[in-house]
């Protein structure tokens, strides 16, 4: 029979192998699926994990990894801290959506005066105040009367991609685009536009502002008081509030900062990569980042390095469609996996397998 | 015209485990190096490899391909195209592509790997293929339903108003409550042409005919096309037209005991009743055509807005739940139309308040018809904005 025994404390080896031990037991699984599918599973693990890093068109790949990376890393570390806390922000997809929106409006309020320098750090923060104010609603609502955030930030998700789609519609549709939806194309007004920083390389400063959150992040946890009152309402909430920490400031410092994140995300990505404010410009990064945050561990180095694994099973997952024919449900099952055992692989960080070959008596 | 959204939203909690900053600061190092080392490998310039071999068609989808509507039909003419030119051909697609930058990597990828032709199926890939398509000016580029063009970038979309012109006929002809539904998408013109177009037929088959829309903001959400057919339905409307791409609203009618009209693809599912006929997107002609031109070196950007006449449009099976003469009706109409005698915007016509837009006789002009953002005089409600 087989048991589990709790340990007297998290094992901090196993919480680092349990990610690389998911990884490959979702290569196997996975493997065994495509196998089943009629295709050679070692040339799709191949072309999912080694082709965009080492292939031949890596050199157009390694920068998509940092497009497809770069947002979810920067809202992931801003949840992580609010899930340190024991704040749950699901909703950061609705900051993010509502940054682009802001971010954007500025923009666009100003075309086409030339004023780089003027407009682009306007939007930026336009972007970050406005997913920070849309993460505020869940907030004020939980410290005031007591909602329970994660129903009320993941509801307003869905508000924010009406407004979404009413800006597309309305207020922000391009004058010059016939009667179609969507807003002008930031990527042609330069003064407004997130470009690459190095051509082809996939840089842009959402990528650069990613990074950056890593670092602050990591100081912020690691060295400052904050980070501590953060970590320790997490472990014990009975604790902070003896040790003097202001539950209600926490909380919204905690869905402030990361609905801000989300909130630059958004905006970054409608000025660079995406283009344009439309009806269908989100495209899940602010629910995956919470898969980021965790596949992490809550830690922002290892945010970082899980935002690019998940950027991988992105962009190799669209490769074996396009080049093997893989179809898509089969690679969204794939990323599917890695979280399965990612969660199930984590009960030996709190416990210990036993197998007992004794029976009953 | 597409502006599909796809993606699955998941939660999920977990307990926070902790961690080990030794190891934490190493990778720290390991990334910052890996991330050094990709950005200073220069990017050779784009261009795709293309060889003496077969043709290579790619196509990029905007939503699953399952087993009906717009993404679906658009793989059926991919299999035409197999079919067609068997091994001087090689086809890719990727599904379920959302519009932005994972559209241009589609397409990019396509491109790198030897693609001689892409078709990027959805009004929202406007922009990322006319940028795709300046970084290779040796692939030919097709996109569908949109207005910019470039020397490697054709567009295409079908006049899917000649067929509400069929529907509209059928559906005033059949209403015993004089009162017909319309489930739109978007107000955006191609939506906007279809309410016109079935409302003026409708109205001249009957002239007590009154029409309903309702705006459920999405290409495919069964749920909510099933709430938006039992509305119309509740508010006496006993026939059934949708410019969405789920067979709910015909599930809804079926229950209800009214008519309906199969929607991109046949829906014949449902046929005889509700569903007495269709309009179904046929792109296969078209793809076979301009594979061929590639092959013959004939390629060259061009605007195609093809309707019933060329087939890009096909009428369902008119079923026997509709009188003979209806039937016979309706079908004279498709053929007026196919054969470019009748137009389905022939005036008199008004806008919606008053004001004249075609004299008696004329038709309208393709400019006005492909920005169209005004109801016909008759109509009743307002174009959300």
């Amino acid at each position: 029979m087989i048991r589990l025994e709790r340990r007297p404390a998290p094992s901090r080896a196993w919480a680092w192998a349990t990610p690389l031990l998911a990884v490959l037991a979702t290569m196997v699984a996975g493997g065994l699926l495509f196998a089943f599918l009629g295709k050679d599973p070692l040339l799709v693990i191949r072309t999912i994990f080694w082709d965009p890093i080492l292939g031949e068109f890596a050199f157009y790949y390694r920068g998509q990894l940092l497009v497809k990376a770069g947002p979810l890393i920067l809202i992931a570390i801003g949840l992580s801290l609010g899930f340190r806390a024991g704040v749950w922000n699901i909703g950061a997809e609705g900051q993010y959506i509502m940054g682009a929106i802001c971010g954007a409006a500025v923009g666009l309020a100003f075309y086409p005066l030339d004023a780089r320098w003027l407009i682009f750090p306007m939007m930026v923060l336009a972007g970050g105040l406005g997913g920070c104010l849309w993460a505020m609603i869940p907030g004020i609502l939980r410290t005031r009367f007591n909602t329970n955030e994660i129903l009320v930030s993941l509801l307003l998700v869905y508000v924010a991609e009406q407004i979404l789609a009413w800006m597309a519609l309305g207020p922000l549709r391009s004058p010059d685009g016939a009667g179609f939806p969507g807003s002008r194309n930031l990527r042609h007004y330069d003064a407004a536009a997130n470009h690459e920083l190095i051509a082809g390389s996939g840089m842009h400063w959402g990528v650069v502002a990613a990074f950056i959150a890593v670092i602050l992040g990591h100081v912020l946890l690691s060295r400052h008081i904050l980070g501590f009152n953060i970590r320790l309402a997490g472990a014990s909430p009975r604790a902070a509030r003896f040790a003097g920490v202001n539950p209600g400031f926490l909380v919204l410092t905690c869905l402030g900062v990361s609905g801000a994140l989300a909130g630059f995300a958004g905006f970054f990505e409608v000025a660079g990569p995406a283009g344009q404010i439309n009806i269908d410009f989100n495209v899940g990064y602010g629910f995956t980042a919470i898969i980021v945050a965790f596949l992490g561990r809550l830690h922002p180095v290892g945010i970082l390095l899980a935002g690019f694994l998940m950027a991988l099973t992105y962009i190799g997952g669209e490769a074996a469609q396009a080049t093997l024919g893989v179809p898509a449900a089969a690679i969204q099952a794939f990323q599917g996996m890695l979280l399965f055992f990612l969660l199930a692989l984590d009960v030996t960080t709190n416990y210990r397998v036993r197998i007992d070959v004794r029976a009953r008596a | 015209m597409r502006l599909t959204r796809s993606g699955e939203r998941s939660m999920l909690r977990v307990e926070e485990r902790p961690y080990t900053r030794k190891l934490g600061e190493n990778m720290t190092k390991i990334v910052l190096l890996a991330a050094a080392a990709a950005m200073s490998l220069g990017l050779p310039a784009f261009g795709g490899s293309h060889g003496d071999g077969p043709v290579k068609a790619g196509f990029v989808y905007v939503g699953p391909i399952g087993d009906g509507g717009w993404t679906y039909e658009h793989h059926q003419g991919l299999l035409a195209v197999e079919e067609h030119f068997g091994d001087k051909v090689e086809t890719v697609y990727q599904e379920s592509v959302p519009e932005g930058a994972d559209a241009e990597r589609a397409m990019t990828q396509m491109a790198l790997q030897g693609a001689d032709i892409i078709f990027t199926t959805s009004f929202g890939y406007m922009d990322p293929t006319i940028n795709v398509a300046a970084n290779f000016p040796d692939v030919k580029f097709e996109h569908a339903t949109g207005y910019k063009r470039a020397d490697n970038v054709s567009t295409y979309s079908a006049r899917f108003y000649e067929g509400r012109a069929v529907q509209g006929h059928i559906a005033g002809k059949m209403t015993k409550t004089n009162k017909i539904g319309y489930i739109a998408s978007y107000p955006i013109p191609e939506v906007i042409r279809g309410i016109n177009s079935a409302y003026i037929h409708a109205k001249k088959a009957n002239p007590d005919v009154e029409m309903s829309v309702i705006w459920v903001y999405t290409w495919f959400d069964p749920p909510k096309e099933a709430d938006a057919a039992k509305a119309l339905i509740d508010n006496g409307v006993d026939v059934v037209l949708q410019h969405t791409d789920s067979t709910a609203p015909q599930a809804a009618a079926a229950e209800a005991g009214v008519i309906s009209f199969g929607q991109a693809s046949d829906m014949s599912e449902y046929a005889p009743l509700p569903r007495v006929s269709s309009i179904i997107d046929n792109w296969a002609p078209y793809y076979i055509a301009r594979v061929q031109a590639v092959m013959d070196g004939t390629w060259e950007s061009v605007d195609t807005w093809d309707g019933i006449g060329p087939g890009m449009v096909e009428i369902g099976e008119i079923t026997d739940a509709v009188p003979a003469d209806v039937k016979a009706e309706a079908e004279a109409l498709r053929d007026a139309i196919g054969s470019g005698e009748y137009h389905a915007f022939t005036g008199p016509l008004n806008k919606q308040d008053g004001s004249p837009w075609l004299a008696e006789g004329e038709t309208a002009d393709d400019g006005t018809l492909v920005g169209m953002n005004f109801y016909v005089e008759g109509i009743t409600g307002e174009i959300p904005n």
